[in-house]
């Protein structure tokens, strides 16, 4: 099946870039996105088969790629109404529908691939279409920011593969030439832990530009800030997680070795610096699609803590990232109907949001209670949780530390988010601003409302997948 | 003879670390893809004819042809004045080659393994440390794409190293390659020469948290 989903979708990217009808390319994108959740479907009645030998629908990559089928129709359908808004001729239109198709496609293979060197793949080709995305507006910004968010791609790429060539030295002392993760965790015990240190610190810091980590975050802010808002909803959230996976993936294997004691050293203090970094950064800022992505650090910043503290922590961490990523794609996805009142990203020209979109106004206030992690937001649950994994680790000054800096995260984006919603812009001249349907709101709702769901009443199912996506680390 | 080559590509670091003009470093670029075909063609004693082909396609027409060609076209159309520019003197530059030349041999004189080659590893690291250092000590954008041409060459020679069990992974560092050059030549040095007149890291600064 996963070869039909591939063929398939690259054939719907051909068609989109070369068949420049309007009609036709909203088709192609619905076949798509019909094509997305069959395929999501049958990866969840084949739990655990590997297709095509490097593709298993292990139980990790099945809970993040139902979390991308999900948010990729509201990602459509908010993309239909940007590109109806924005009047984009027939060129653009065509780069971007095949350039969010590709970006999708690549990151569910990348989800899924049991291979390190295919994760490494995919991962090249989401900073390929996602290039093209973050281009859209083909201005001097949109230019600086594909270029350095390129340029940061290309040597994070670069020191992945590095991480790849040391891991390929440190399995050679195992006698095994196979990168898959099974075969690695097979073989952990018998990896060269002087390579396998050295593969560790490449491809952590390599998979930190998909993830938004200190040290290559920077890329990331600037894709997410210059990319139209429902593509910069995916990067904000989905391609996101696909560094995550890669991390993780590669995390399973280290934790299984006498490593993995350094690794939680190298994974939390790049994880304390994240949030130190964003907070410091969510003071600072008054670009209102920047502070949402320095929430995404922050977020990321919480869930390697999870990670580096273990126990519950991983279970709590797999938890958050599904979770963020509904949150902050349902804020970008508003953030292009607070542009389109206010024409400004700027804090300072923006204000008084409930009296001129009430809908939009009331997703502003929900997205802000979910993202900080206020009861009953479902990232409450989870962030609760990581504390917890933190204290069970004896790290309590390390967690008041968190906990200070998260205060004033908290802090300085309810001071924004309110100057938003309450406070009147001055000098805004509201004579023609543009009323919008409320039901544009509807999809925004219903993530969050998934988001309080999955987080305060989980199905069974959902957490049977959690835990097995967390069983394969040691308990301790 | 395979150290001689290698040795040679140390050289060419320290000559790109002392140039002054941006043709040299073209040059030199190109003088290390031939360096990397003849390394290939000694270390991988058990290549098939496609291998060979795809590796000559890489190495020869690609780094040491086409990619300097573009680069020298870039120059010339976009009027970018011919020197370097760095942010340091040449003798500091120099000083810095030989500090990372001389670290990183102390790192593989630590290492004990029969898989690796030490002088490729030697060669292989210091190229990378040196395209980072070219990265952050040059101005112009088009040194930084150079600066990143020069880290994949040390990535090319340390898959080399590994190549003769795993040749998927020379393959896989030769995508790398072609898709990075691609993406950053092709597509984006060209648009920023449209946009930005005088291409220079001091105009990229408009993306700014307020």
């Amino acid at each position: 099946m996963i070869g039909i989903y591939l063929s398939g979708a690259l054939a719907i990217v051909v068609a989109l870039f070369f068949i420049r009808n309007k009609t036709i390319e909203y088709s192609l994108t619905g076949l798509f996105l019909i094509l997305q959740s069959v395929f999501t479907i049958h990866a969840f009645l084949n739990i655990g088969v590997t297709e095509l030998v490097y593709f298993t629908y292990d139980s990790l990559g099945l809970l993040l790629l139902v979390t991308l089928s999900i948010i990729a129709i509201p990602a459509a359908m908010h993309s239909r109404i940007y590109i109806e808004n924005h009047h984009e001729n027939a060129q653009t239109r065509a780069i971007y529908l095949s350039a969010l198709v590709m970006l999708i496609t690549a990151i569910s293979a990348g989800y899924l691939s049991n291979h390190i060197a295919v994760t490494w793949i995919f991962t090249e080709i989401t900073t390929l279409s996602a290039s093209a995305l973050i281009y859209h507006h083909r201005n001097k910004l949109a230019l600086e920011g594909t270029w350095k968010y390129v340029f940061i791609c290309a040597i994070s790429i670069t020191f992945i593969f590095i991480g790849i060539l040391f891991l390929s030295l440190a399995l050679q002392h195992a006698g095994s030439y196979d990168l898959s993760y099974s075969n690695l965790l097979a073989k952990s015990n018998e990896l060269n832990p002087v390579w396998l240190r050295m593969a560790f610190l490449f491809i952590f810091t390599g998979f930190t530009a998909k993830l938004g980590l200190v040290p290559m975050f920077t890329a990331g802010i600037d894709a997410k800030d210059t990319a139209p808002a429902p593509a910069g909803a995916l990067l904000a959230s989905v391609l996101m997680n696909l560094g995550f996976v890669g991390i993780f993936r590669f995390y399973i294997v280290i934790a299984n070795t006498p490593l993995l004691h350094w690794a939680q050293l190298v994974v939390g203090s790049a994880a304390f610096l994240s949030l130190f970094v964003a907070t410091v950064y969510m003071m600072k800022v008054k670009n209102i699609k920047r502070m949402f992505a320095y929430s995404g650090i922050e977020h990321m910043g919480i869930v390697m803590l999870g990670v580096a503290a273990g126990g519950i922590g991983y279970y709590a961490a797999v938890l958050h990232v599904v979770l963020h990523a509904f949150v902050k794609a349902s804020l970008f996805f508003q953030f292009n109907q607070l542009y389109r009142v206010f024409q400004s990203k700027s804090i300072y020209h923006v204000g008084n949001y409930f009296k001129y979109n009430a809908t939009g106004a009331m997703v502003l206030l929900l997205g802000f209670i979910s993202s900080t992690a206020m009861p009953p937001s479902g990232l409450f649950v989870s962030e609760f949780l990581i504390f917890k994994s933190l204290f069970d680790a004896g790290q309590i000054i390390l967690l008041i530390a968190v906990l200070l800096l998260l205060t004033m995260i908290i802090w300085s984006f309810g001071k924004n988010i309110f100057k938003v919603l309450f406070i009147p812009a001055v000098g805004f001249d509201d004579s023609n601003v543009e009323k919008i349907s409320p039901w544009e709101s509807f999809s925004q709702f219903l993530l969050l409302a998934f988001a309080v769901y999955l987080g305060l009443n989980p199905p069974a199912i959902f957490v049977q997948l959690l835990k097995e996506s967390v069983s394969l680390l040691p308990v301790y | 003879m395979i150290h001689v080559l290698l040795i040679t590509f140390i050289i060419t670091l320290f000559y790109m670390a002392i140039a002054n003009r941006l043709m040299t470093y073209i040059k030199v670029l190109a003088l290390q893809g031939v360096l990397l075909f003849f390394v290939v063609f000694i270390q991988l004693n058990e290549i098939n004819t496609l291998n060979l082909v795809l590796i000559l396609l890489e190495t020869i027409v690609f780094k040491s042809v086409a990619v300097p060609m573009f680069l020298a076209y870039l120059l010339k159309r976009n009027n970018i004045t011919r020197e370097a520019e760095p942010f340091l003197p040449n003798f500091v530059s120099l000083v810095i080659t030989t500090f990372i030349v001389v670290v990183t041999i102390l790192i593989s004189n630590t290492i004990k393994d029969v898989h690796l080659d030490k002088i490729f590893f030697v060669v292989a690291l210091s190229t990378l440390f040196f395209g980072l250092y070219l990265i952050a000590t040059r101005r112009k954008i088009i040194t930084h794409v150079m600066g990143y041409m020069v880290i994949e060459n040390g990535v090319f020679v340390l898959s080399l190293a590994v190549g003769n069990e795993m040749p998927m992974l020379v393959n896989l560092g030769i995508l790398l390659d072609i898709f990075a050059s691609v993406l950053i030549l092709g597509i984006f040095l060209n648009k920023i020469g449209d946009v930005f007149k005088d291409v220079d890291v001091d105009q990229l600064s408009n993306l700014k948290d307020y």
